[in-house]
């Protein structure tokens, strides 16, 4: 198989699994965290898939898209990890309670 | 001369500045709030002008031009959002002078909200804005999502207190979610086509795998981003728990801009892989919104939770025009309604929230049942809720009752006479949850709650915002004017000879 | 039981969409179109050699500026929570780790310095260089409080803002000498990405630090002296 395909499948998995975590769970740093590996998982799309099926130089393109999105995932984790924990200072919980939601 | 000034830099950039000087100068927030406000004018009007006498504008950053660098681009439809963008934020800046005076120190408990973090985040988010309306690159306009969304999530983290705080955490994770679902569309389209520049791609894309794969995780992504019914529950309780002025961007404009993207991809881009049946969806889960929405909003406690639940049901009639632009030459019709029923609910809505923050900065609370009698207080905020609630129930002469109008001249001319039920008893709904208040403010009570000096900055901006929905009913025929410009859809304003 | 069936759907709508997902990049085409060579044809002109920076700082450049602006955004949200007593030291750095720092944070610098400068033409630039000084700074932080509450007011604002302030300098500055937004004069092109970088990676470093910090640090912790045995405000 294609190792760039490959990379690209498992890069698809990842985020897959993230998009599952960040559902399926409550707990706040799971769900940034899940966040996260959903992020990494489209970042690995792009760097793999930059290769091409056997080009000798990967497309630069793709990898200045995973750089930026890079920095913009490390920012909103960032700023995610602060509100979690003031959350949990202001309301002592972890999560997100369902109230005024619906 | 004039004709080759980039305005759409200066538009981008201005707010981008005035932001981080707010940051550095702390202090001087309220100054750089206004100079931004006026600032921002003459390169709207100036822009507005090269649209309307030479048509859509490009813009080369870098002078690559696309493929290789980014484009701006300015058509009819950017036009609309900016200037909708420039009157509620004009009139936001007004009222947060206002409201973050050194008099008027907010009420929160336990925290104090920060003015300057208040201006540069308010500028910031403005910048935003108008970079994302002026974006032609499907993956600029993902970092402009972000910039937007995190802007936005800071500013509701502003107000502080618990339910401000797990309503920013829901909301970022929710933009999280909703950008990185419209990042991986966007990779996938590139590694098809070869190209991220929207007008490049509107060329190439047929209907392959990928791309119809793009068109549901960008069409995913976007919908959670706009809020729409089931996917909403994270608008109430962050629209609602904001402080004032930040709310009244969030509904007015924020929601907005997610969805202008989501009418770019789906006219521009996406057309030849979009099905019927899935724009029937969208209009499916619109009305899902409108009822739903307006039933919440009905059962509502609180004044701002209303106006928030108000959203969720207005923000459903926008997605009505996937499927009634489907219709046999009322595309275009459905397209002018949608736009304009956006532009006047913008103005409505940034209005009916001043006025509700108005009413919690002056009583301390905004639970309706203890409203009682307050026009007696606030009959200016009052009126401008008033005239707000007009164009949200669709009346004439306001914006709204154009919007709709255009709406169910759509659905009648098209065969499709079932979209335009639900826009009238959708009208009926917003009637009972607007009057539901109103029976209780303007209720005559001997003994009028305690209200505490509202400065007239906060009053009369609310009241503009409001007469400016009222007034759209009324000059009608320039912004359809503006808005045929560059449209992906050609045909009649209105079909069937109807005035 | 509810819950079961629940998440079952979940996985369901989620192994629908990977598959749907799958099957568009089993269907891209073989050596589909790209940039690649657009990007190799013009990097001659962008003022530096290693693609992917041209790309980042020449070609797409206003992505870039606004990935800063994002990251400055980051600061401002965090900031917008509240005051945060900076976390003091949770035990004071003993001897060994003290005469350890001496050496490793001269080296962080260099390497820095070194990412920064290597980027024109291999991979690095500005924000490996700045995720370095980032590392220096939080480091510092673990370890010696006085650091950071010597720079809490405005050396601080202007230390975060530089990165998108010069930036923005640039892409205007050039707009005034004649060019485009962000169309670098030709033979300035590789002085100017320089100059950008280099502030970037100070902004970059210092904001990551302040992140750190998860909050405002107030301005009282000015007094806190070194010795204060770390009562860390997370309960």
């Amino acid at each position: 198989m294609n190792i760039s395909l490959l990379y690209s499948l498992v890069g698809l998995a990842l985020f897959s699994l993230g998009l599952y975590g960040l559902i399926a769970y409550g707990h706040l740093l799971r769900k940034i965290l899940a966040v996260n590996v959903m992020g990494s998982g489209a970042f690995l799309i792009l760097v793999a898939l930059a290769r091409g099926w056997r080009q000798t130089s990967p497309d630069p393109v793709p990898h200045a898209m995973g750089l930026t999105g890079l920095v913009v995932a490390v920012s909103a984790t960032a700023l995610a990890l602060a509100l979690a924990c003031r959350v949990q200072e202001t309301t002592g919980s972890t999560q997100l309670t369902e109230d005024g939601s619906d | 001369m004039v004709a080759l000034i980039p305005w759409s830099v200066w538009i981008i950039f201005l707010p981008l500045l005035t932001g981080i000087f707010a940051f550095l100068f702390r202090g001087r927030g309220a100054q750089l709030g206004i100079v931004t406000a006026v600032g921002l004018l003459p390169p709207l009007i100036g822009l507005t002008w090269q649209v309307l006498s030479c048509g859509p504008q490009h813009y080369s950053v870098g002078g690559w031009g696309a493929p290789l660098g980014i484009d701006l681009y300015a058509d009819g439809l950017s036009i609309i959002m900016l200037v909708m963008t420039a009157l509620v934020g004009i009139g936001t800046t007004f009222y947060a002078t206002g409201y973050y005076s050194p008099t008027g120190e907010t009420k929160e408990k336990n925290h104090q909200q920060d003015p300057a973090l208040f201006w540069s985040l308010w500028l910031l988010l403005w910048a935003a804005l108008n970079c994302l309306f002026l974006s032609a690159d499907v993956f600029n306009l993902y970092v402009a999502l972000e910039f937007l969304g995190l802007s936005a999530v800071a500013l509701v983290a502003l107000a502080g207190g618990p339910s401000a705080v797990a309503a920013a955490m829901r909301y970022l994770l929710v933009s999280l979610l909703g950008s990185l679902s419209y990042l991986l569309g966007v990779a996938l389209l590139y590694f098809a086509h070869g190209t991220l520049s929207l007008g490049l791609l509107a060329e190439s894309v047929t209907s392959s795998p990928a791309s119809f794969a793009a068109t549901t995780l960008m069409t995913a992504g976007l919908v959670m981003k706009t809020a729409l019914f089931p996917l909403h529950f994270w608008l109430p309780p962050a629209h609602a728990n904001a402080p004032a002025p930040v709310s009244a961007v969030l509904s007015a404009l924020v929601v907005k801009a997610s969805f202008y993207l989501l009418l770019r991809l789906w006219f521009q881009v996406f057309t030849n892989t979009v099905t019927p049946s899935v724009a029937l969806l969208l209009g499916i889960l619109g009305v899902a919104a409108i009822f739903w929405g307006s039933v919440q909003a009905l059962m509502a406690q609180r004044l701002k939770l209303l106006v928030a639940y108000s959203t969720v049901a207005q923000l459903g009639y926008i997605f009505l025009v996937f499927p009634l632009a489907q219709g046999k030459g009322t595309g275009f019709s459905a397209w002018c309604g949608g736009l304009y029923f956006i532009l006047s609910h913008a103005c409505a809505k940034a209005a009916a929230f001043l006025a509700a923050g108005t009413v919690l900065y002056g009583f301390g609370h905004d639970r309706i049942d203890e409203l009682a009698g307050i026009t007696q207080r606030l009959p200016v905020t009052m009126f401008a809720f008033g005239v707000a609630g007009v164009s949200l129930i669709g009346l004439p002469p306001s914006g709204g009752f154009i919007g709709k109008w255009l709406l169910l001249n759509a659905a009648l001319a098209g065969g499709q006479w079932w979209w335009a039920i639900v826009i009238i008893i959708g009208g009926l709904l917003a009637a009972a949850y607007v009057f539901r208040f109103f029976s209780r403010a303007f209720s005559y009570v001997e003994q009028v709650p305690i209200c505490r000096d509202v400065p007239w900055s906060m009053e009369l901006t609310a009241l503009a915002l409001g007469l400016s929905a009222m007034a759209l009913g009324i000059i009608a025929t320039q912004p359809l004017a503006v808005m045929q410009i560059g449209a992906p859809l050609a045909g009649p304003v209105l079909t069937g000879g109807l005035p | 039981m509810r819950l079961f069936s629940a998440k079952l759907i979940i996985i369901v709508l989620l192994v629908a969409l990977a598959g749907l997902i799958a099957w568009a990049i089993l269907s891209l085409p073989f050596n589909g179109p790209s940039l690649r060579a657009q990007v190799f044809a013009n990097i001659g002109h962008s003022g530096v050699s290693n693609p992917v920076t041209a790309v980042l700082l020449n070609f797409r450049g206003y992505d870039t500026l606004l990935e800063i602006v994002v990251l400055f955004l980051a600061v401002l949200g965090a900031w917008s929570l509240g005051m945060v007593q900076l976390p003091g030291p949770p035990y004071p750095a003993g001897l060994f780790l003290s005469a350890l720092l001496r050496i490793l944070l001269p080296a962080m610098v260099l390497t820095a310095g070194y990412l920064l400068w290597a980027g024109a033409h291999a991979p690095g630039g500005a924000f490996q260089a700045g995720a370095v000084l980032g590392g220096a700074g939080i480091l510092l932080l673990l370890t010696e409080v006085r650091f950071a509450s010597a720079i809490v007011s405005w050396p601080l604002r202007t230390l975060l803002s530089a990165g998108v302030l010069v930036f923005t300098g640039v892409a205007l500055g050039s707009m005034f000498l004649g060019g485009r937004l962000l169309e670098y004069p030709r033979h300035w092109a590789g002085i100017l990405i320089l100059v950008i970088e280099t502030a970037a990676t100070l902004s970059i470093g210092v904001i990551l630090t302040v992140l750190f910090i998860g909050g405002r640090p107030s301005e009282a912790d000015r007094t806190l002296s070194v010795k204060s045995t770390g009562k860390r405000k997370d309960k």
